[in-house]
């Protein structure tokens, strides 16, 4: 048995094939990303002004739920909402009812009772988002701000947004994601954007203990050397590389992985002459990516963050007004 | 009591009888099929036309959650939901909480079923105490008690001498050793088969060569030992074939499935779907396709419920954070006539899963019609559709990834000892 039913019955689209909730971007049709990347377009000249916000949604109260720890992530939300002039309440779960005892949709209930119209759940497990979405009252709207290893849409969204401001089209770009793929809900998030907004050639580099198995049925290229996996890339995306990868027998040292996979100016030198380089942050710096690649005239880390304002705003405009 | 169970298709797959005839019952055991003895004269007669009468089904596999777990279920629901699904004997897994690794836990569970008056349990002992794989247990008194084989339920083995030890042990008497074939460190932490899905969701993943490398380990120990092993719950094709190959080479060795695992697979996780959290982790289509082929041609020998209860908000969880398991006692009928319908393989042939193999493999006296044997049968209408809701379903577990399907195959009748212990 195959239970395709599930599998085709997208969770994140109502009835009108309008986004309901933000969950993943695999699955959503390129012309829905795009309406979000337009959005966004049109929130940048807002996040420039003296004055920030709109009043899109006033009167809605957006809950940040974070069962895991963020600031960057949470604080990014938190300025979109508000900017749209929503009311924000951030709650870091970790710290309170989880440690007794209450189950995540216990939680959950008992906040939406005091009527939220928007949530943002970042959790250490994949599916939470899900889980969340399923259990929902359908008028509430979820956004996933990070599930385990499954995905991070918004990550992806704004990495797709910075990619269509320095690199026109999407569809003759050579697109590398470089660094710990196997643990990453970024990556599959990104390869997902990337392959349904048309890049022919999507790159994966890393050592085979960081890559998940048929990792080459999401539709990327697979490389573990980078002298190769480089060579004429239009756009360089940098993982973070956590500490615990090395206590879990999968690579040996940091010197090791920054020396063979770490971005340094001479490895950049591979890519095309007008390369761009993107990283979801915070930087290992001397680990990933050196300094003066992430410093450098190629980087776009800086501006990534400011258009993940944007982003973000496009996405909770969009979701409240379906 | 006697009964006659009248004008029913009568399927004995170990004595070879498929035909439609009358079956006599008196005094708890099957006295003639087809003409009645001298004089018979029967309290009850029930219509069996139409309907398949078969030996009462036997289960390799069932967690009765007693003692200890009874949140979870209670051996008076579970009883009952395994008469409900035709099951007359089943074998109940050690890990219980104390487990089952003393003779006097197994005698209460003994009595307490037995005062219950349902399907006869047959307790599985722990291989090591507690299950920590550290000490033999005391296989001779606790088999004096009831056990019937010795396994270590789900719970790492990883000391490879104990393991080898404990086959020596159990072999000195002639016990057999039900072993579920994974590398503790390769399973460690993973929730689902290591593929395409697991990949997709990121979930964390469980590869094949746990149960590989595990079954490798266990076949060279088996050979070396002697030891009857049975296998529990086999999951992919590679270890489908290793157990062929062990086999052909003449070792005394069994193996069954799980139910569930001959239908699904990866794919059906779907968007996190926790019903279809099992151990062991559903796993591809090549791997299924095996298992039901594995089925076909008797490298597999019998196929189990798997039925492991689990209570719902325990299922309400991230996917990887929900308790693994399924309901499966009512279920191991209807996915059996599935699996044999879409593999076209006859109705005997697969009742044979059900009923004589696991039986033979337990060695235990049930699972056939011969006169004289214990009247433990299941008669079942093989065209009712019925639908898999929570409502019907007996077991305290809710849980099945078959939730909301329709499947074929009814029981209507199921006797223990010649007792009518469960109408449809």
């Amino acid at each position: 048995m195959t239970n395709a039913g599930t599998m085709s019955n997208n969770p994140q689209l109502n009835k009108n094939g309008q986004l309901q909730h933000l969950l993943t971007t695999e699955g959503l049709p390129a012309p829905i990303l795009l309406h979000i990347l337009d959005t966004a377009e049109s929130f940048v000249g807002v996040t420039e002004r003296d004055v920030k916000k709109v009043p899109l949604l006033r009167g809605k109260s957006i809950f940040n739920l974070f069962f895991e720890p963020s600031t960057r992530t949470r604080t990014t939300f938190e300025i979109a909402a508000k900017r749209l002039s929503a009311d924000v309440v951030n709650l870091n779960i970790a710290a309170s009812s989880q440690s007794k005892g209450e189950t995540l949709l216990d939680t959950v209930d008992n906040l939406s009772a005091m009527h939220a119209d928007m949530f943002v759940v970042r959790h250490s497990q994949s599916g939470a988002a899900h889980l969340i979405a399923r259990h929902m009252r359908p008028e509430i709207h979820i956004i996933n701000a990070g599930d385990g290893r499954h995905a991070h849409p918004t990550q992806a969204l704004l990495d797709v947004f910075t990619i269509r401001r320095y690199k026109s089209d999407f569809r003759n770009l050579r697109v590398a994601i470089v660094g710990d793929i196997l643990h990453s809900r970024v990556a599959r998030s990104q390869i997902h954007a990337l392959t349904t907004l048309g890049v022919p050639e999507v790159r994966v580099i890393a050592p085979k203990t960081l890559l998940p198995t048929k990792v080459e049925r999401l539709g990327v290229h697979v490389y573990h050397d980078m002298t190769q996996g480089l060579k004429d890339v239009d756009v360089l995306m940098m993982l973070r590389l956590q500490n615990e990868r090395m206590l879990s027998a999968r690579l040996p040292s940091t010197e090791e992985y920054f020396k063979y996979y770490g971005l340094t100016q001479e490895k950049l030198a591979l890519a095309k002459r007008d390369a761009i380089v993107l990283h979801p942050g915070p930087m290992n710096r001397g680990v990933e990516i050196d300094s003066a690649v992430a410093d450098g005239k190629q980087s776009v880390i800086l501006p990534q963050v400011t258009f993940g304002i944007a982003v973000r705003m496009a996405v909770m405009s969009i979701l409240a007004g379906s | 009591m006697k009964i006659i169970i009248g004008n029913g298709r009568v399927i004995d797959p170990e004595n070879r009888i498929d035909r439609i005839m009358d079956v006599f019952i008196a005094e708890g055991k099957i006295v003639a099929l087809g003409a009645p003895p001298h004089g018979f004269q029967a309290d009850r007669e029930i219509n069996a036309k139409d309907l398949v009468v078969c030996p009462g089904l036997v289960d390799l596999s069932a967690r009765l959650r007693e003692p200890g777990l009874e949140y979870k279920a209670t051996l008076e629901s579970e009883m009952a939901a395994a008469v409900a699904g035709g099951v007359t004997s089943l074998a109940c897994s050690p890990d219980t909480d104390p487990v089952l690794d003393e003779p006097g836990l197994v005698e209460m569970l003994k009595h307490r079923a037995r005062n219950l008056n349902q399907a006869h349990v047959y307790p599985i002992g722990a291989l090591t105490r507690g299950l920590k794989g550290e000490w033999l247990t005391e296989m001779a008194e606790l088999r004096d008690a009831g056990c019937v084989a010795f396994g270590h339920s789900d719970m790492p083995l990883p000391n490879t001498r104990v393991m080898m030890q404990a086959m020596q042990y159990a072999s000195t008497f002639g016990f057999s050793v039900w072993l579920r074939p994974q590398d503790v460190n390769l399973a460690d932490g993973g929730v689902a088969h290591d593929g395409e899905v697991a990949t997709r969701l990121g979930l964390p993943a469980i590869p094949v060569c746990s149960e590989t490398v595990a079954l490798s380990n266990i076949i060279l120990m088996a050979r070396e030992t002697g030891a009857k092993v049975h296998l529990c719950r086999i999951s992919s094709a590679e270890g489908v074939a290793m157990v062929g190959a062990a086999r052909r080479q003449g070792l005394p060795i069994t193996c069954d499935v799980a139910v569930n695992h001959t239908h699904l697979s990866e794919m059906d996780i779907g968007f996190f779907d926790s019903n279809c959290h099992l151990v062991p982790p559903l796993r591809g289509l090549g791997d299924r396709d095996a298992l039901r082929s594995g089925l076909l041609h008797g490298t597999i020998d019998a196929i189990c419920s798997d039925h492991a209860p689990v209570d719902e908000d325990a299922k309400l969880l991230p996917f990887a954070e929900a308790e693994a398991g399924a309901t499966g006692l009512e279920l191991l009928l209807p996915l059996t006539l599935k699996w044999a319908g879409e593999m076209k393989v006859p109705l005997i042939a697969a009742l044979g899963k059900i009923t004589s193999e696991p039986a033979r493999i337990l060695g235990v006296d049930a699972g056939h019609l011969s006169s004289g044997a214990p009247a433990d049968l299941c008669i079942f209408d093989p065209d009712q559709y019925w639908i898999v809701e929570a409502g019907v379903l007996k077991s305290q577990g809710k849980n099945t990834p078959f939730l909301g399907m329709e499947l074929k195959g009814r029981v209507k009748y199921t006797l223990v000892a010649g007792n009518i212990v469960h109408e449809g």
